[in-house]
């Protein structure tokens, strides 16, 4: 559940009527040949004269600078000795290794990083099956009141975190379980709005007669839906996933409710108490700082490239549905 | 656009078709037990977010409602207290300043914010073989986790040192002090998000790409220019994301925590917080779980609620002038 996150996983523009378009998370049809067709429009479409195109390229580049020049300065500072963090050199003047040494020896990173990729892939792995579970649910069974319920499911995502944050955080609290990493995924067993509607559109592009022939064949609801509709929905499943998991691994307000002792921290709430201790406000030590952001940051960049595909067709996606 | 399925998809209304020679009353009997058996089923595959629904959502909305109600701070049952937390809400000096810090944020973060992922996209949209290369670049920061873009703002916007000063002193610009400056620490966290736009670049290029080759045709034959073309096809053409992204960017204004609260607040921040960057979630967060004033928040994420519906429901029907739908006659 990405309650509080509204950002990635767009979760707005309900009243609006979804665009009549064909979307782009089509199954049956891959994103290549989808991005091989927009290249061969594009191709086709106003093309340019020559000082436009470089205009283009001036202002592309240009830009691009200053969308990467904060990564290479983070990364570039984090190589550099405490006197020189703040110098705005590319190249550092003394080039040390010490800030990650020190960074491990005063805070446990280790552990913040595998409670992190705990709590991801727990919150990644589980969102995405409920989630399809209930999505299969809404698309392939049919009846009284599937409308009225589906709108509620889609209600829910206009409904600010803030509103349940205090009775949840009650709950596992009466539970027990406030100070463990089992709040920041464990409610993802119950599926999530936003994946439950872009994994139905999904479902809803398969061919029926599949799963009826599959039915008449012998195969029980769960084998349909387990053996069958889930393999074709592999696209899907993946955006779903991808998505979840940088959710997850840079909530910051849930560890902030939910963890107090820094041995159950997460990297970003870590990375925070970091900033509490050695910032402005604190030690003045920004070399640690800087050091473990670029810690925080490097396995979401991974991520990214990792799966870059699923999530820029999944971003664009979300916007064409509406 | 490209595939289409052949067959009939799973949203294609059921295939009828007459059953042979079964005698109508036990065919009724055995229809009804089907669609019995096919509600199980249902309920069964819907069972999770039912059974979440109840526990994490229905639940916590009424208990959020009443505890809105009364003092309660965790240790102590609650006490029913009237509306006294909304009267001391209206007296509350922090809330006004927090409103205000918020309305002030969303209302200039949200135009700046699609006007650049706009032209972002646009020049995407025109950069050939390199647009793939761009959207990458432009989407990247996305990915940073927002303690991190906390932590980068601190860093570029010091007001002695940083990188914005320092290139701003290039051009003879004397840069003011981003992160101490009350009036300077929203239009600088403003700027910062900006570095974040990605996701809405992606959404806006997705839909300039969507325009039909046919209509920028015909626009041409009818001797429209480059401004007809704009204002008359593509505008209206992407009307839908662009709403899209204003709702959504809206909604995330009024909630804008992270990067603020890891600038300015927490344990170690106390004697370093900054006033002006103090948004209605971050007090509504302080109030909860630092100060354990959970009714008093409880009201005043109802509040939150009340003012978020207001303004979507504003956004919605503008929108109806202003949104062009293609589906729709």
């Amino acid at each position: 559940m990405t309650g509080i996150d509204v950002d990635l996983p767009p979760a707005g523009g309900l009243g609006a009527p979804a665009p009549r378009r064909e979307p782009l998370l089509t199954p049956l049809a891959t994103a290549s040949t989808q991005a091989e067709v927009e290249q061969l429009r594009r191709n086709g479409r106003r093309r340019q004269g020559g000082p436009g195109r470089v205009l283009t390229w001036i202002a592309l580049t240009l830009l691009g600078v200053v969308f990467v020049y904060p990564f290479v300065w983070l990364v570039s500072a984090s190589f550099k000795p405490r006197s020189e963090v703040f110098d705005n050199r590319l190249i550092p003047e003394t080039f040390t290794l010490d800030n990650y040494v020190q960074v491990w020896q005063e805070a446990p990173l280790a552990l913040w990083l595998v409670n992190t990729v705990i709590v991801t892939v727990l919150a990644a792995v589980t969102v995405t099956l409920s989630s399809a579970m209930v999505a299969w649910g809404f698309a392939y069974f049919r009846f009284r009141g599937r409308g009225a319920l589906f709108g509620l499911v889609l209600a829910t995502m206009m409904l600010p975190g803030a509103v349940t944050m205090i009775p949840v955080f009650l709950i596992w609290n009466s539970l027990g379980q406030v100070g463990t990493l089992t709040p920041l995924w464990a409610g993802n067993l119950f599926g999530s709005a936003f994946y439950i509607f872009l994994l139905r559109q999904f479902f809803l592009g398969l061919p029926r007669d599949l799963f009826e022939a599959a039915r008449v064949d012998g195969a029980s609801q769960w084998g349909v839906f387990w053996r069958i509709a889930l393999p074709l929905c592999k696209p899907a499943l993946a955006v779903t996933l991808v998505f979840e998991v940088q959710a997850v691994w840079t909530d910051l307000m849930r560890a902030l409710i939910y963890l107090r002792d820094s041995d159950t921290f997460t990297v970003p709430r870590g990375l925070k108490s970091l900033v509490d201790a050695f910032g402005f406000g604190g030690e003045w030590h920004w070399e640690i700082i800087v050091t473990a952001s670029v810690i925080t940051t490097v396995p979401m960049i991974i991520v990214f490239f990792l799966a870059q595909r699923q999530i820029i067709d999944g971003v664009a996606s979300t916007g064409i549905k509406g | 656009m490209t595939s289409t399925a052949l067959t009939p998809g799973l949203g294609s209304p059921e295939p009828t078709g007459p059953h042979r020679s079964a005698p109508a009353e036990e065919r009724r009997r055995s229809q009804q037990k089907a669609r019995r058996r096919n509600v199980r089923s249902a309920l069964l595959f819907l069972s999770p977010w039912l059974l979440g629904f109840v526990v994490f959502t229905a639940w916590p909305m009424i208990y959020s409602a009443y505890l809105s109600l009364t003092d309660y701070d965790v240790i102590n049952d609650p006490e029913f207290v009237g509306l006294e937390n909304y009267a001391e809400m209206a007296s509350d000096p922090k809330i006004l300043l927090a409103l205000g810090n918020t309305a002030f944020f969303t209302l200039v973060q949200v135009p700046l914010y699609v006007i650049v992922s706009l032209a972002l996209a646009l020049l995407l949209d025109r950069a050939g073989r390199a647009a793939g290369f761009f959207r990458t670049v432009f989407f990247l920061p996305k990915m940073t986790p927002p303690v991190a873009v906390g932590v980068l703002f601190l860093l570029l916007f010091n007001g002695q040192n940083g990188l914005v000063n320092t290139v701003l002193g290039w051009f003879g610009i004397a840069g003011p002090a981003w992160t101490t400056d009350p009036a300077w620490v929203k239009p600088g966290l403003i700027f910062m998000s900006l570095w974040t736009v990605g996701s809405s670049v992606i959404i806006l290029l997705a839909a300039l790409r969507n325009v039909p080759e046919t209509l920028y045709e015909s626009a041409k034959l009818d001797g429209a220019g480059f401004w007809r073309t704009s204002t008359s096809v593509t505008l209206p053409m992407i009307s839908p994301a662009l709403f899209f992204i204003i709702i959504v960017n809206t909604i995330a204004g009024l909630q804008t925590f992270d990067e603020a609260y890891t600038a300015f607040f927490g344990s170690g921040n106390t004697t370093y917080s900054n006033d002006a960057a103090l948004f209605y979630v971050i007090y509504l967060f302080q109030q909860a779980f630092e100060f354990l004033h959970m009714g008093y928040a409880s009201a005043m994420a109802w509040g939150l609620f009340l003012v978020i519906m207001i303004v979507t429901a504003i956004q919605l029907i503008v929108s109806r002038r202003l949104v062009y739908y293609e589906g729709e006659k």
